[in-house]
């Protein structure tokens, strides 16, 4: 646990100073919930959804922070072999799932962090937020996304030998992992052949449980969604543990 | 003397490439022991396998008693290791730096609070201890991952190419931080050069190594003997002519490489008139003589017949032949 800790330590002391990456992962959401959120407010109803357009969003950009963070924070590892970095840690007589996890709490941490000031920006322009417990089950649900998707961050650096497919993994994954979740549109109002592939996208139980926790109302049981975020973060962490220790330096 | 490195037939094989080649040999405790060869002869590739980075295809090797194989944690835990590539953290502080190798190994935290004290005055980066190492230069670095490798009081050190890329003050700084580090805390120091000047300096035994095979292993002093006394370099557009007529008793060896004629003689300050006479009544035309010393390089030049330099330039070709094929 110690050395879990010491990597954990190293991660967020990194992000702590980096203020540019912090100021930087919340201007995209932001500018999503200023431009999509004021801008379409008045235009769309949302039947049966809580009141308005603006407060269906928030959740979902809570969402999209922690998956961008997380994702980002997992990819890093790749900059931790190009700087040589890595190889410190690895010929250390630490176990490489003790790395694994260290680098894991240290991303969904961030993740988390992220998230939650996203959180506190909305509440500050006046986001309902009055249930402490709901407030906790949307916490619960940051930290699963946040530990999947760090490990899935993680999975993929593990197969990558630079930067140069990053942009790619951003684009082609990432990008429709979050733009098929539901964090922009309730899922009930797709077209028919769209709603499977929503089903099949992980993090749309993460927005949905989020969803559930900050306003009181979702769409899928949120027992489900914790049940399948939960599965899915265990599966995660797993590939990501199994695809790590086989990384070569 | 105790055995701190024990050796016995280490090959390692990269996709048909022979990288080392069943190499065998001892270190002995408390020696700075050098691997002396061109880029690319497998130094690193012998490095990575002695410190459980890399396993071996066949063979077998000993640290400090205990295999390499059969017991990772327990090797590394008993060496420090300096890579040839920077592997420090840049967005953290020096101290920094040092507090997580030390919390990796496991070293409570009052040891280790006094250690990192102690061995950055060692290596006198306790002014800039608090500084990010994105600012140190590049001599600072390198001892800033010289006192990380010692933070565990490792009994064996190895040290990858160490002062690669530094400039020539600061190497020679470098190399008395090794010097007495090895003299004042008796730990066994391996390090890799490419560098003859270094090996020479700083090594108490050298193996030269040269496509992954030990070629010779001894003193520097021992080695630079072999050539057989002093060197005599003579150039001449008839190189033939000089190996002919200097084929006296009083000369050990006379050898050509390029347009060169390399003599090797003892005393040869006393023979360099003869030597000049006796090319001048032959009608022998000379355009340059040297005499100087034998360093290793001529060594490596006896025992390969050539230079570290056109052996280095002949490894890069064979990468990058090699790179090719694996590519198409």
């Amino acid at each position: 646990m110690d050395i879990v800790y010491t990597i954990w330590l190293r991660n967020m002391k990194r992000y702590l100073r980096s203020k540019s990456r912090i100021v930087g992962s919340i201007a995209m959401p932001l500018f999503f919930l200023l431009f999509l959120g004021v801008g379409l407010n008045s235009v769309i109803q949302l039947p049966g959804l809580g009141e308005s357009y603006i407060v269906f969003l928030i959740p979902g950009m809570v969402a999209m922070s922690v998956l961008f963070t997380s994702v980002f924070s997992g990819i890093q590892i790749i900059w931790d072999k190009q700087f040589g970095f890595l190889k410190e840690t690895l010929v250390a007589p630490v176990s490489r799932l003790e790395i694994m996890s260290g680098q894991t709490f240290g991303g969904a941490t961030t993740a988390v962090f992220q998230g939650a000031l996203i959180l506190i920006l909305s509440v500050l322009v006046g986001f309902p937020l009055s249930n402490p417990v709901g407030f906790l089950i949307a916490l619960a649900f940051m930290i699963l996304i946040g530990i999947s998707f760090t490990a899935f961050g993680i999975a993929i650096a593990s197969r990558m030998e630079d930067m140069t497919g990053f942009q790619l993994i951003m684009n082609f994954v990432v990008f429709p992992i979050f733009g098929l979740s539901g964090a922009l549109f309730p899922i009930s109002s797709l077209p028919a052949w769209m709603i499977p592939l929503t089903l099949l996208d992980p993090l749309t139980y993460g927005v949905e449980g989020i969803r559930y926790g900050l306003t009181g109302v979702s769409q899928i049981n949120p027992l489900v969604c914790g049940a399948v975020i939960g599965g899915f973060t265990l599966v995660m962490t797993i590939l990501g543990a199994f695809l790590f220790r086989k990384i070569r330096i | 003397m105790t055995v701190a490195i024990h050796i016995e037939n280490l090959t390692r094989r990269f996709n048909g490439l022979i990288a080392v080649d069943t190499i065998s040999f001892d270190i002995e405790a408390g020696e700075i022991f050098g691997l002396l060869g061109p880029n690319g002869a497998g130094k690193t590739t012998t490095l990575s396998m002695l410190s459980t980075m890399l396993k071996p295809t066949s063979g077998s090797a000993t640290v400090n008693g205990i295999d390499i194989e059969r017991d990772e944690d327990g090797v590394r835990k008993s060496i420090g290791i300096v890579f040839q590539d920077q592997s420090l953290d840049e967005e953290l502080t020096a101290w920094e730096n040092m507090d997580f190798h030390g919390r990796l190994y496991r070293i409570p935290a009052d040891t280790r609070k006094q250690r990192i004290s102690e061995l950055l005055r060692l290596v006198e980066l306790e002014d800039r201890q608090h500084d990010i190492v994105k600012t140190f230069s590049g001599g600072m670095r390198r001892r800033l991952e010289i006192a990380r490798g010692l933070l565990h009081h490792p009994t064996v050190l190895f040290l990858d190419e160490p002062t690669l890329g530094l400039d020539p003050q600061t190497r020679n700084h470098l190399w008395q931080y090794i010097a007495t580090l090895a003299k004042e805390k008796g730990i066994t120091i391996i390090l890799t050069t490419h560098y003859m000047e270094e090996a020479d300096r700083l090594c108490n035994r050298i193996a030269i190594i040269d496509h992954g095979k030990i070629i010779a292993l001894d003193t520097p002093q021992n080695l630079k003997d072999g050539i057989g006394g002093d060197v005599v370099t003579i150039r001449s557009p008839d190189p033939a002519a000089i190996i002919r007529v200097l084929a006296e008793p009083w000369i050990t060896r006379v050898e050509q490489h390029n347009d060169d004629v390399i003599v090797s003689l003892q005393n040869a300050e006393q023979h360099i008139s003869t030597i000049v006479t006796l090319l001048n009544t032959n009608q022998v035309p000379i355009e340059s003589i040297a005499i100087h010393k034998p360093t290793l390089e001529d060594v490596f030049l006896s025992f390969t017949g050539k230079t570290i330099r056109e052996e280095e330039a002949d490894n890069k070709a064979n990468m990058r032949m090699y790179q090719k094929m694996v590519r198409h």
